[in-house]
């Protein structure tokens, strides 16, 4: 343990703001003097963002939908100061993310309207799944919920074992039943002992799979039917996890899990790294699903709640 | 997103068509088009610039566009450039002379290297060597777990100790090594990020220790535009000799392969294709050339065709459809042939602009276990002759088979499309026909 503690995770929130600080003077200021007081966005100012953009793999369709909108409003407002134009940027690309949906609350000690609260996670795989549950999970329970995980994951190499560590870490209870085991099965009995104790939130992991395997994906789809045969509307989220080093085939990605299991939200992991995942701004306007969480590390307490207004800042610091 | 680069391309020469010569503004249009689509396969900003502006140069210097098709002679340019910024084709680890040969896996968090360690010792050990691997990653939790499963599947020793150190690991298993006469040592150490100063600290440090022969960057090929990044990161640390491309079983077009031959001059040496530790095989740079254009991997296709398709059977095939007396029996032949080739959904994304029509067709291997049960529990009388299969027949056939009745209705009705269409096929090119047949084939039934 001493070791994670050497890297000093804890700075990320700090981490964050001080990409708010450098921003002012970054490529927002950059545009707002360049464009302050005219009806048109010079090219350079447009390359400038373009570069940003794309380099945060936000996308070519998205960025260039982001500088249609900037194009607009400045055609439109052509009185602007800097600073209403930087608000004016910030607000344009916060507008495509979409905002967390109220039944589906992500502070950990909000109340849920299902008991027990069943939340699903998938994604490809290595993307953080099984970490982002343990930190969940973590979490959950430090804020006194009754917290149960499903070792739904029975194909890889170790990885019941490994949602076992996160378990004893977070100290929850797990259901598990092997490697190899049915992970149908396994969800349906994590449920049903969810049901029976009386937890408040369960936490299904389940194993990587790519998007374009199609017998995978149905796998998929079944898993999460039979746990609506228990509790009624289960599993209440399904959450993708979503790398931010990964680049546009994220977004196959997100089409092709919602296809699959109709995915509620999204969580962004490796964002401690200096991959910025921007490409979820496309697929939340797109699919229209809120990025709920980001993973800002290995440890159970890198895990913080989604705010859009430090993730569009941190994609405007150069320095991230 | 876009049709592939090279159709694209083409329209976009046609009102060029009769100019016979490149310009600046002619090729404006085209030049931007090939940006979009490096952007669009992850290509880095930088890179993709850099690259069309080199594109752009040649295009002007060979300045006379033969009248055919400028459109594919510019599709050329940008081929040839790109498989040849992706280097020499599967370069191979370097064996110490005096064993054991030391290969050392390095890489960010959940790239792959646990999985392609495995892959690794299996490819050597499949080759005569005698590996043995080292868990050096001792943070994730149960990752030794994991490399000891992987390991076991394959009756290689693993070694690792209990106290959380890495660089110990590494070299005991180094004297392990020796002791024991393994020749090859390969070391999976734990994913970092390459901003974590400590994890590379440990990295520079297991690598002074141990001295490898090998050092191999695993880079998952989903990676977006950070992938330029990382890999100077860790070149600056490690000095890495080859990198290992994962998850090339995916759909994804793989640029960070371009970005980071772009900025690391080291050779990509594996890829990845599968969870399954048999899934590896050696690069080819002008089937990533073809990937990243989104232009279908044609050529591991028609190897793969070439392999396992027998030659006889095509000519008895042609000839039949040319007859028109291709029958089910035919086409119970053609699924086992189509089997025989490998996965369905592998082979339609080799094939040029299906990779991207196909997209929302889902082919499942399992959609030909149905069609396989109702064929075989037909008679010989009535797989040569569908037309005698009348009601009572198709009750029969879909209890033998497990099937409902309308099942067996729509095989036969597909089965009377597809014999027209294969009729009309004889006329396109080959590839088409490849794609045609597969599409209808596995499109219907899944509406
Ligand atoms: N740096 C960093 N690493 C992470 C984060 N989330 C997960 N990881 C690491 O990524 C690797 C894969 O994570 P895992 O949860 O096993 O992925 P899964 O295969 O999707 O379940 C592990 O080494 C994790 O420690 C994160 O937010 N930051
Ligand atoms: N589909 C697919 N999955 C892979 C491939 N290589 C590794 N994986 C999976 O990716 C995840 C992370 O792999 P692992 O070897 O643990 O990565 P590590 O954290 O870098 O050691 C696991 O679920 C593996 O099964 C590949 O080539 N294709
Ligand atoms: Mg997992
Ligand atoms: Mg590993």
């Amino acid at each position: 343990m001493g070791f994670f503690e050497k890297l000093g995770f804890k700075k990320k929130q700090e981490k964050l703001e001080d990409g708010l600080e450098k921003s002012r003077d970054g490529l927002l200021g950059k545009l707002g003097k360049a464009i302050a007081g005219k009806d048109k966005v010079d090219d350079e100012v447009l390359d400038d963002l373009e570069e940003v953009l794309i380099t945060s793999d936000v996308g070519v369709k998205t960025t260039l939908e982001i500088i249609k909108r900037i194009e607009e409003r400045v055609a439109r407002d052509k009185y602007l100061n800097t600073s209403e134009l930087q608000k004016i940027l910030r607000e344009e690309i916060i507008a495509l993310l979409k905002e967390n949906d109220h039944d589906k609350p992500a502070d950990f000690d909000a109340q849920f309207t299902h008991k027990p609260h069943v939340v699903m996670v998938v994604g490809v795989n290595g993307v953080g799944k099984t970490t982002t549950i343990g930190k969940l999970a973590w979490h959950y329970q430090g804020a006194g919920k009754n917290v149960l995980l499903g070792a739904a994951d029975t194909f890889r190499a170790a990885a019941v074992n490994q949602l076992k560590i996160w378990s004893e870490r977070a100290n929850v209870p797990i259901v598990q039943q092997g490697q190899g085991a049915d992970p149908a099965a396994v969800a349906f009995d994590t449920v049903s002992s969810a049901k029976a104790k009386g937890s408040d939130i369960v936490l299904v992991d389940t194993a990587g799979r790519l998007h374009n395997k199609v017998s995978l994906m149905n796998e998929l789809t079944k898993i999460k039917r039979v746990m609506g045969k228990v509790v009624d509307g289960a599993p209440h989220e399904v959450i993708l996890v979503l790398d931010a080093s990964t680049g546009q085939n994220a977004m196959q990605q997100a089409k092709a899990f919602t296809q699959a299991v109709d995915i509620t939200g999204l969580a962004l992991t490796k964002l401690d790294g200096t991959a910025k995942g921007g490409i979820v701004i496309g697929i939340s306007s797109e699919l229209s699903v809120p990025v709920k969480y980001i993973g800002v590390g290995e440890q159970a307490d890198d895990l913080q709640v989604f705010d859009r207004i430090s993730f569009v800042n941190a994609l405007f610091d150069k320095d991230k | 997103m876009f049709d592939d680069l090279s159709s694209k391309l083409q329209s976009t020469f046609k009102s060029l068509s009769g100019q016979s010569k490149i310009t600046e503004l002619n090729i404006a249009e085209a030049v931007r088009e090939i940006r979009r689509a490096l952007l669009d396969a992850d290509v880095n900003y930088e890179v993709a610039k850099e690259f069309t502006r080199k594109v752009k140069d040649q295009a002007l210097e060979s300045k006379v566009l033969t009248s055919v098709s400028p459109g594919q002679q510019f599709t050329k340019i940008v081929f040839d450039e790109l498989t040849y910024i992706l280097g020499e084709k599967s370069e191979e680890i370097r064996f110490a002379a005096v064993p054991p040969t030391v290969i050392l896996i390095a890489g960010l968090q959940g790239s792959g290297k646990t999985t392609f360690a495995g892959k690794l010792a299996k490819l050597l050990k499949s080759k005569g060597r005698n590996p043995v691997l080292a868990a050096a990653d001792v943070y994730r939790p149960a990752a030794i777990e994991q490399l000891k499963t992987l390991a076991g599947q394959i009756n290689v020793p693993v070694y690792s100790i209990e106290e959380q150190n890495a660089l110990r690991t590494a070299k005991e298993a180094l004297q392990f090594a020796r002791k024991n006469a393994h020749d090859v040592l390969i070391v999976d150490t734990a994913g970092r990020l390459h901003v974590d100063e400590h994890m590379m600290k440990e990295v520079s440090e297991i690598k002074k220790a141990i001295s490898p022969n090998e050092i191999l960057f695993v880079v998952d090929s989903m990676t977006g535009q950070d992938a330029v990044n990382t890999a100077r990161e860790f070149d600056k640390t490690i000095d890495f000799d080859g990198v290992v491309l994962t998850k090339l079983d995916g759909d994804t077009r793989g640029g960070a392969a371009l970005s980071i031959r772009n900025v690391v001059e080291k050779p990509i040496k594996f890829m990845s294709t599968g969870e399954k530790l048999d899934a590896i095989s050696a690069f080819h740079p002008d089937r990533m050339a073809q990937r990243i254009l989104g232009m279908g991997d044609v050529v591991s296709l028609v190897e793969k065709a070439q392999q396992e398709y027998d030659e006889d059977q095509a000519k008895k095939l042609e000839k039949k459809i040319k007859s028109d007396s291709f029958d089910l029996d035919d086409f119970y032949t053609q699924i086992q042939q189509i089997k025989k080739m490998g996965s369905l959904t592998e082979l339609a994304g080799m094939i040029p602009g299906v990779s991207q029509k196909l997209k929302d067709v889902e082919i499942s291997d399992d959609a030909l276990k149905p069609i396989e049960a109702m064929i075989s529990s037909m008679t010989l009388e009535e797989r040569q002759n569908p037309n005698i299969i009348n009601a009572g027949r198709k009750r029969r056939i879909s209890r033998g088979s497990g099937t409902s009745v309308r099942e067996v209705n729509d095989l036969l009705k597909q089965f009377q499309q597809m014999k027209k269409m294969m009729k009309t096929m004889t006329k396109m090119s080959r590839m088409g026909r490849a794609a045609e047949g597969l599409k209808s084939l596995y499109q219907p039934g899944r509406k």
